[in-house]
């Protein structure tokens, strides 16, 4: 589904990513971890482009999506960031209705069918778990919604426009437990239908949530393995070190 | 002398000063509406001046002010709002947004009388608009510019960047999302800009000086090229050049109660603006 090929990327003149690699299968879920500022939040970022936003950026390698190089010249990045949706470490919901936020994304891509808006704003709040909470108040600021409930609806959010990837960037930092383990069962419900991948700090997360993890530390990528060999028999030392807490 | 009372006697000098301030605005407030509040009456607000501006009232004038207003906003905010998105949204940090800034700030210094004699030159002379509501609407414009830019700048900045990349992600262009989210999110600060401006524009003399203000010329405007009188202007007229300058003294103060009841209240319902916001 995603596959990333020597991958260098340097803010100004700091290498961020050194030399990775990496495959991602289709319905799977992936998670990243390693210390902070180790690389892989902008190595999530790579994949719908949102580095693109940052000044002064170089990449070098091919990032491939579906087969096809999304850093070619001829891609359009609306495009890509239909197919490849995102979700951010703070809840950040628009000050508009709980409807209108799930409703944004098909609008902004020219979508005027009412009753098809209609529908996907239910499926995706059912999807995202949210729907029992809110359908009564559809139409109330999501503002009103507490930090776990904006965190579901921001998932519902990038759900509605059909996406075939989930990029979470650490989506449970901000919550309190109950939340965090809501948004942990969500993940495991959406990998039939998409394919997920994951920044966090927290390993137990990473363990309970993801098929596969992959360990950075400055700007490389350690080790790339099934999840519970990362966390039962790591190769390399560095993550032994680094999930038994020795260091980061 | 001890900390404790060094620091209580400079604290007593610093509050001492800022009353200080406070108090001139007062005093001013006080002495013009002492002197004013008696000739306030609904004739005074709805009549023309009438021999030779020693009696009647000053309602050409309001309405000269209230075209003004609205002719150099009509101009100025679109441009000045735009302007500000280009800077804020689009251009980053380039040399082109530092010296548009930079230039924006120094038209903001220049004196309103050089706005004025700009605006004669260019819109009354050059483009032959002729002492007209158009081209003191155009230097008035020109001169609450850099105002309604800088707030707008300052409104955009303050809309956390999580709610652009938020929508940018969802695949919404750069103009979707300011269209959609960033402008609306801005609104409430960008008319807050909007009010102070409509409160600078209306106290300004010197910018209408040789481009709109007349003399006297009790009758309402017919078109976007008559000239009118203005509140500011007409304040000056009869407390300088009046036919009788002491007959109309009132009557001065009168017109400059009015012209500071329309700027400090443009003023409060800017900061009521920001405050519910």
């Amino acid at each position: 589904m995603i596959q990333a090929k020597d991958i260098n990327f340097y803010y100004g003149d700091f290498q961020a990513l050194r030399n990775i690699s990496m495959e991602i299968a289709a319905h799977t879920v992936t998670a990243f971890i390693g210390p902070s500022g180790c690389g892989k939040s902008t190595f999530l970022r790579l994949f719908n482009r949102m580095n693109d936003l940052i000044d002064n950026t170089r990449l070098t390698g091919e990032c491939l999506v579906e087969g096809e190089n999304i850093y070619r010249k001829s891609v359009q990045v609306d495009e890509l960031r239909k197919k490849v949706g995102m979700v951010f470490q703070k809840p950040n919901p628009f000050p508009k209705s709980i409807f209108e936020n799930v409703a944004y994304g098909l609008r902004v891509n020219g979508i005027r069918d009412k009753k098809y808006i209609a529908r996907q704003v239910e499926e995706s709040l059912k999807a995202a778990a949210l729907w029992e909470e809110v359908k009564d108040k559809l139409k109330k600021s999501a503002f009103e919604l507490s930090g776990g409930q904006q965190q579901r609806l921001c998932i519902a959010r990038a759900l509605a426009i059909s996406p075939s990837i989930l990029l979470m960037d650490e989506p449970a930092s901000a919550l309190d437990p109950i939340s965090t383990s809501k948004i942990e069962e969500l993940i495991h419900s959406l990998k039939k239908d998409y394919t997920i991948v994951i920044v966090t700090h927290n390993m137990q997360q990473a363990a309970r949530v993801s098929d596969k993890t992959g360990f950075f530390m400055l700007g490389e990528l350690i080790e790339y393995d099934d999840t519970k060999n990362i966390f039962l028999k790591p190769e390399k030392e560095q993550t032994q070190n680094y999930i038994t807490g020795r260091f980061g | 002398m001890n900390k404790k009372t060094e620091q209580k006697i400079a604290f007593a000098i610093f509050r001492l000063l800022g009353l200080l301030v406070a108090g001139v605005l007062f005093w001013i407030l006080g002495f013009i509406i002492y002197n004013g509040i008696s000739v306030i009456s609904w004739d005074f607000l709805t009549a023309a001046p009438a021999e030779g501006m020693t009696a009647g009232g000053i309602f050409p004038a309001i309405a000269g002010t209230l075209c003004l207003v609205a002719g150099s906003v009509t101009l100025a905010f679109p441009i000045g709002v735009m302007s500000a998105v280009y800077m804020n949204e689009y251009a980053g940090g380039s040399w082109v947004v530092r010296f548009i800034r930079v230039m924006t700030n120094n038209l903001g210094s220049i004196p309103s009388i050089v706005f004025g004699l700009f605006g004669m030159t260019l819109f009354v002379n050059t483009l032959g608009f002729g002492d007209s509501i158009l081209a003191g609407s155009c230097t008035l414009g020109l001169l609450v510019l850099p105002l309604i830019i800088r707030t707008t700048e300052e409104s955009l900045k303050a809309i956390p960047s999580s709610f652009r990349t938020g929508s940018l992600a969802l695949g919404a262009s750069k103009l979707q999302t300011i269209r959609k989210v960033v402008l609306p999110m801005a609104f409430p600060n960008i008319v807050t800009g909007l009010i102070l401006s409509i409160g600078r524009v209306s106290g300004e003399t010197a910018p209408i000086l040789f481009t709109v203000a007349a003399y006297f010329l009790p009758k309402l405007p017919d078109s976007l090229f008559s000239q009118v009188m203005a509140l500011p202007y007409h304040l000056y007229v009869i407390a300088t050049s009046g036919t009788d300058i002491e007959a109309s003294r009132p009557i001065a103060y009168g017109t400059a109660l009015v012209l500071i009841a329309i700027v400090l209240s443009m003023n409060l319902l800017a900061a009521t603006l920001r405050k519910l916001k």
